[in-house]
């Protein structure tokens, strides 16, 4: 079972993509979930208002995974509140 | 079918407020990119952008009028007048119903909207101006060019977003080429400066952060440009019955779409519609020597393009020459199709090749002659122009150059 900061991540990523939270994992590709580039700002802009954070577009350029997906929410989260970003 | 001439040129863009002004800019490779002055910038993560510098809607208008239309109608306005005056037409000869007015616009005049959405959710005040209606209505433009020139014949605007005034510009042709007109008023105009809109763009995440480098191997995305451009086409034979100067011959429309997907471009659909305008034309690719390129600088869309030029023109894409004028006036969305029309006219008239500013690194996704940085002289036979807009609706034009003492011999 993933933390807390990842689960939120990965059901954030469900709800936009419409799609049922068990089918997506932190190694689940885009393709599998059939995620294209507009998708993936989709879900960037709601992962944007899930954690209230700003992803900027140079980041955003370099996430092609779920893994990185999670990584740089967790880390723009420490960033803005380490407490959060622990789970707690 | 009646061969059709451009006899008027008219725009008002980020490079200048009148024709000779833009072309001035295109032949010196000139950005008129700057950092935005009419939106609070600092709000925005991107900061440039193609505004028509220093405009005054004064300068064009009575008070009185210039509340009653919205920038992107200015403009529209502007450019007609330029081109009417340029065509050597008189009022008496225009103001009739034989004349028709077809224009693009995409967002049509979301300016005063913003305003008014301002006034609503951000003063809370319980009303918004009561001109928001007739001054948001994308069609604003042809309706103020009918009134000011009394033009009664057929008018309307087309809305398809990047493809918008490509859209227009080939239905005038179409229109004057089978007898439906005898002078067509066409192009586009657009004004994207608004917060809200801005907001909108930057959410899609393709706008630069720095400027419009297409086919560059380090773009960084697109740069939204503002203005409009206006062509007066008619009858080649009346326009040499006159006397009239002729720019070019516009020779060929083609569409398509793409069926695809809403934001990404096709390969297929956009080949697709240049094969189309080239069969409209009877043009044969090789004689095609110039495109002035959808070329946005987005990731996707550059090498795309460069594929769907390769797909059509095949080997013949290694001997013509592309560019991408966004570099210098910005993306004006539905205006693009209408001052990129201007620039590749005015290219094969003057014989010289605007070119690709911006360009730093080839990319060998987008492996055509691109024309980075420097114009190049080049008499040209028959130059086009791409528009390919989200919602994967492609328009493209054909034009030829004019050789008066060709005619005179055939």
């Amino acid at each position: 079972m993933s933390d807390p900061l990842t689960q939120r991540v990965l059901s954030c990523i469900a709800a936009t993509q419409r799609i049922s939270p068990e089918k997506v994992t932190i190694d689940s590709s885009f393709q599998e979930l059939g995620i294209d580039s507009m998708d993936g700002i989709n879900i960037l802009f709601a992962l944007e208002n899930e954690f209230d954070i700003t992803i900027p577009d140079e980041q955003a350029k370099q996430i092609h995974s779920i893994r990185e997906m999670v990584e740089g929410i967790q880390k723009l989260v420490a960033e803005k509140s380490p407490a959060q970003a622990q789970g707690q | 079918m009646r061969r059709v001439a451009i006899t008027g040129i008219g725009v008002i863009s980020a490079l200048g407020k009148n024709a000779c002004e833009f072309w001035s800019a295109l032949e010196q490779g000139r950005s008129g990119i700057a950092p935005i002055e009419t939106v609070d910038r600092s709000k925005l993560r991107f900061q440039n952008g193609g505004e028509v510098h220093g405009y005054c809607p004064g300068d064009y208008f009575e008070e009185k009028h210039a509340d009653f239309i919205d920038r992107f109608a200015q403009f529209g306005v502007i450019a007609a007048r330029e081109a009417i005056r340029d065509s050597g037409l008189d009022r008496d000869d225009i103001d009739s119903e034989s004349t028709t007015i077809i224009t693009g616009s995409c967002v049509g005049g979301q300016c005063s909207e913003d305003l008014g959405f301002v006034e609503l959710y951000q003063k809370d005040r319980g009303r918004v101006h009561p001109l928001t209606i007739a001054r948001t209505m994308a069609n604003a433009g042809a309706s103020h060019i009918s009134m000011e020139f009394g033009i009664t014949g057929p008018a309307y605007t087309i809305s398809t977003a990047c493809s918008s005034s490509n859209h227009a510009v080939g239905q005038a042709y179409w229109t004057v080429r089978n007898g439906g007109a005898d002078v067509a008023i066409t192009g586009g105009s657009e004004a994207v400066f608004s917060m809200g809109f801005l907001k909108a763009w930057e959410a899609m995440r393709v706008i630069s952060p720095d400027t419009c480098r297409p086919f560059s191997k380090d773009r960084t995305g697109m740069i939204l440009g503002e203005g409009g451009a206006m062509l007066v086409l008619e009858p080649l034979d009346r326009a040499l019955a006159r006397g009239a100067k002729i720019h070019a011959e516009i020779v060929g429309f083609g569409m398509s779409a793409d069926a695809g997907h809403i934001t990404q471009p096709s390969v297929e659909g956009a080949a697709r519609a240049i094969r189309s305008a080239l069969r409209d034309g009877g043009v044969p690719p090789e004689q095609v020597g110039y495109i002035n390129a959808h070329g946005t600088a987005t990731q996707l869309n550059d090498p795309m393009e460069t594929a769907a030029i390769r797909a059509v023109f095949g080997e013949h894409a290694g001997r013509l020459a592309i560019s991408s004028t966004k570099s210098m006036h910005g993306h004006a969305l539905g205006a693009a199709g209408a001052l990129e029309a201007v620039a590749t006219i005015l290219a094969l008239r003057q014989g010289v090749l605007p070119p690709t500013a911006g360009f730093r690194q080839a990319d060998p996704d987008c492996d055509l002659d691109v024309i980075p940085n420097q114009s190049r002289r080049a008499d040209v036979e028959v130059a086009m122009s791409n528009s390919f807009a989200f919602g994967g609706l492609n328009a493209v034009l054909a034009f030829r150059r004019y050789d008066a003492s060709r005619d005179r011999t055939s």
